[in-house]
């Protein structure tokens, strides 16, 4: 599988990393890092935990390390989740189909890369 | 800019992030990273000199970018750290409210490589250039006074070796025309010289006696008198030396050869035109040449010679002052005597290399100061900060703050001062401003000014009271005010802040108080003691002039009460009370000292009959069925000693007398009362 492939594969948008990150070698040395970023895990135990300032920062940042590497269909999810979860200071029923987004969508992307790391 | 890599601190929370920034600039960099605000601050502690540029993250945990921004602020680092901001939120206020804070430039993610690179690099760059050219302008400035210093001191130092003398002489005449020079501008507008004009003629000083390099060896170092041939070719190194200077090709239009010029040809000119060598008078002599010659005798007279010895500072004083040592302009000679103190502490510390050193410093710190740059937006941020402190605490502290300069003599009040007196903030020349007079009375407010001015830096503080005019209503007010004395050595009034406090209420019950405490409830007139103590300042203040004292009774005051009741021998004593207030003049003193004993106090020119005939008259007339009886006696001035004790005494004894013989008369006392009195008893 190539780099581009991946990139198909989870929706992403290959030629627009490709013009910022230059290289096919840093793009994987990053998509790894994704996949071992913790922001994600932070996400659902903050959300478990009802802590919603610190769901929110790890969604941003999560959307941020999508948006870095033209991760578009993750960045898409993480985006409404971030937006759903901005100055909230309570839990809600609406952050569970927008969670159940970003959930699919992470899930999909990571097993990508683990197929491209080999 | 040296090889090491610039170190470039990054903060971001995604560990992620800062790899890929580090990824696309490690090349280029040393990176060094931090993952909340908290540990950017902590590095910048650590390696604030190190860091050349910050990449800064928005949201963060612990501590976000907008407030690493403040803390910068506060610390004063933005002003030598670039910042450049990232973060995927690119709404316009987050952006503002970044640059208000100091940051210099914007990367938006998703980050690119050439944009991040690109950014951070001409950031980087601009920077670094601001940092050299600034240090490359002082060292410039350094050089190029070093330079010039370092030639006049070697020129002037091989007259003085030749001369026999230590060098120190070129020094001392340095220091001493500079010390003077500033005094002058300090004392007088007469002579207008910049800083760069006295700098100038401070460094030309050092020529002065150049053209001794002309004189020969035997004439210049005989240790006897001159004969008057020698005395004629010694009188020449004035010239020689101004000749030397003018004949520099091409330079004769340098301020510092035009300075070195009047220098060396007319220091040894006087005031009165009998100097040499060309017997120019007062002013005559360019100022330059004036000073340097004062400084020349000075330090001549403190050193020793080979034809002297060294005076003693003091004795040298003297003897300029006193005209020993040639004619100066008496306004040099008062600046002279200004700085005697300081004189002989400077001259004792100055040893070579001393001067250079000091002197280029300055002039460097100088000229980049008047750049005009230095002040730093950091200061400038710091004194807004206690501007809005002050401006808070004087709104809600609800009293009249006010700063006062005298010039131009100006008023700032608080804006709570401002609505509460009607007046606008700034009152711009408040001595000649109505309105402002019409609140502080044009003799309360020059006694203001002048009191303030007479602080010292010692008990700067000043405390009045002052009746002003507020809303329409004259009120009791507290003036207290700090004045602001520069700390030089000769303090300068420099302004003073302080408030104005209504006291109003407590001055009118305190007044009230002793309104009560001086009067006699039931007549309203003084009480004895109000009335002995006014009776006793008049004494003591009207020397010379006469005063009567009348004592008086009622004599058929107990039948009144036991005839017609206690409330009408009250309105009894009211009545006499009232018929002493109209007829006696505001000047005089009248007062109850209990039952019905009253005394009265006039000043009088000729005689005091007719006076008191008029009021007994006026007194003993009836009241309803009541005839009014008095008895008075009167003692005046003209006959004791004029202290109250003896004028009460006399007074009683004449009172008693007509009491014992007539009733319902007065008399004047006389010596043979107190005999008859006492033959009586």
């Amino acid at each position: 599988m190539t780099v581009q492939e991946c990139y198909a594969a989870m929706g992403a948008d290959y030629a627009d990393v490709m013009s910022r990150l230059r290289t096919d070698e840093r793009i994987t040395k990053f998509l790894i890092k994704v996949a071992d970023d913790k922001s994600y895990a932070l996400l659902i135990d903050s959300l478990n935990a009802r802590n919603m300032e610190e769901a929110f920062r790890a969604a941003h940042t999560l959307k941020g390390v999508c948006m870095n590497l033209s991760l578009n269909k993750l960045y898409s999810s993480a985006a409404q989740l971030t937006e759903a979860l901005r100055g909230r200071t309570e839990y809600g029923a609406d952050i569970e189909p927008l969670l159940a987004c970003v959930k699919d969508d992470y899930e999909h992307t990571v097993s990508c890369i683990r197929t491209l790391q080999g | 800019m040296n090889n090491a890599k610039k170190k470039i601190l990054i903060v971001d929370d995604s560990e992620l992030n800062r790899s890929l920034l580090s990824d696309m600039l490690s090349d280029s960099f040393e990176i060094v990273e931090a993952e909340n605000g908290m540990e950017a601050m902590t590095i910048l502690h650590e390696q604030e000199l190190e860091i050349c540029l910050m990449l800064l993250d928005i949201v963060m945990p612990i501590m976000d970018g907008f407030e690493v921004l403040a803390m910068m602020n506060q610390k004063g680092w933005i002003k030598t750290i670039p910042v450049i901001m990232i973060s995927a939120e690119t709404g316009g206020a987050y952006i503002d409210r970044a640059y208000d804070l100091g940051a210099i430039d914007y990367i938006s993610r998703p980050f690119d490589e050439r944009t991040v690179m690109h950014r951070v690099t001409s950031n980087f760059m601009l920077t670094v250039k601001q940092k050299e050219m600034s240090e490359m302008l002082s060292e410039q400035i350094y050089e190029k006074e070093k330079d010039n210093s370092l030639m006049i001191e070697i020129l002037s130092h091989i007259v003085e070796f030749r001369n026999g003398e230590s060098g120190l002489h070129v020094l001392h005449v340095h220091a001493i025309t500079d010390m003077l020079l500033e005094q002058l501008v300090k004392k007088t507008d007469k002579y207008p010289l910049s800083a760069q004009e006295r700098r100038l003629i401070g460094n030309a000083s050092a020529l002065h006696d150049i053209g001794k390099i002309s004189i020969p060896s035997e004439v210049l170092n005989k240790p006897g008198r001159f004969t008057p041939e020698e005395f004629e070719i010694m009188k020449g190194h004035t010239i020689e030396g101004a000749n030397m200077l003018s004949a520099i090709p091409f330079r004769g239009n340098e301020s510092l050869i035009q300075l070195g010029y009047q220098i060396c040809r007319w220091h040894h000119e006087r005031y009165d035109g009998k100097g040499y060598p060309d017997g120019l008078k007062g002013d005559e002599i360019p100022i330059a040449a004036q000073v340097v010659a004062m400084a020349d005798v000075y330090d001549a007279l403190t050193s020793e010679r080979v034809y002297k010895p060294a005076y003693t500072p003091e004795q040298a004083m003297h003897m300029i002052l006193n005209g020993e040592c040639g004619v100066f302009n008496p306004l040099l000679l008062d600046c002279l005597r200004d700085i005697s103190g300081k004189l002989k502490e400077e001259l004792n510390v100055i040893s070579f290399g001393h001067v250079t050193e000091s002197g280029i410093r300055d002039t460097v710190e100088r000229t980049l100061k008047s750049g005009g740059q230095d002040v730093s937006n950091r200061s400038i941020r710091l004194l807004e900060r206690e501007r809005m402190k002050f401006k808070f605490l004087a709104d809600i502290s609800g009293e009249i703050m006010f700063e006062y300069s005298d010039v131009p003599q100006m008023i700032s009040l608080s804006e709570w001062g401002s609505e509460t007196l009607g007046m606008p903030v700034k009152i711009v020349d408040p001595a000649t401003n109505a309105q402002w007079l019409n609140i502080f009375p044009e003799k309360d407010f020059a006694d203001f000014t002048e009191g303030v001015k007479r602080t010292t830096p010692e008990n700067p503080v000043f405390n009045r009271k002052y009746l002003l005019t507020i809303g329409g209503e004259k009120r009791w007010c507290k003036v207290i005010a700090k004045v602001m004395w520069g700390d030089s050595e000769a303090p300068e009034f420099d302004g003073a802040i302080g408030k104005i406090v209504d006291i109003n209420d407590e001055t009118v019950s305190m007044q009230s108080l002793e309104r009560k405490a001086e009067h006699d409830s039931r007549t309203g007139l003084f009480n004895h003691n109000a009335a002995k103590k006014r009776i006793s300042a008049a004494l003591a203040e009207g020397k010379g002039k006469h005063y009567a004292l009348a004592v008086f009774d009622l004599d058929n005051f107990k039948s009144a009460n036991d005839v017609y009741g206690h409330l009408f021998g009250d309105e009894i004593l009211e009545t006499v009370a009232n018929r002493i207030r109209e007829n006696i003049r505001s000047t005089d003193i009248a007062a109850r000292m209990g039952g019905d004993e009253f005394i009265l106090f006039m000043e009088y020119k000729d005689s005091v009959e007719p006076q008191i005939k008029r009021i007994f008259e006026r007194l003993t007339k009836r009241h309803k069925d009541f005839d009014v009886s008095v008895s008075m006696g009167i003692a005046c001035t003209k006959d004791c000693k004029e202290d109250y004790d003896t004028l009460f005494t006399m007074a009683d004894t004449a009172m008693y007398t007509v009491k014992r013989e007539s009733k319902n008369s007065y008399c004047f006392y006389n010596p043979t009362m107190t005999t008859v009195l006492r033959g009586e008893e």
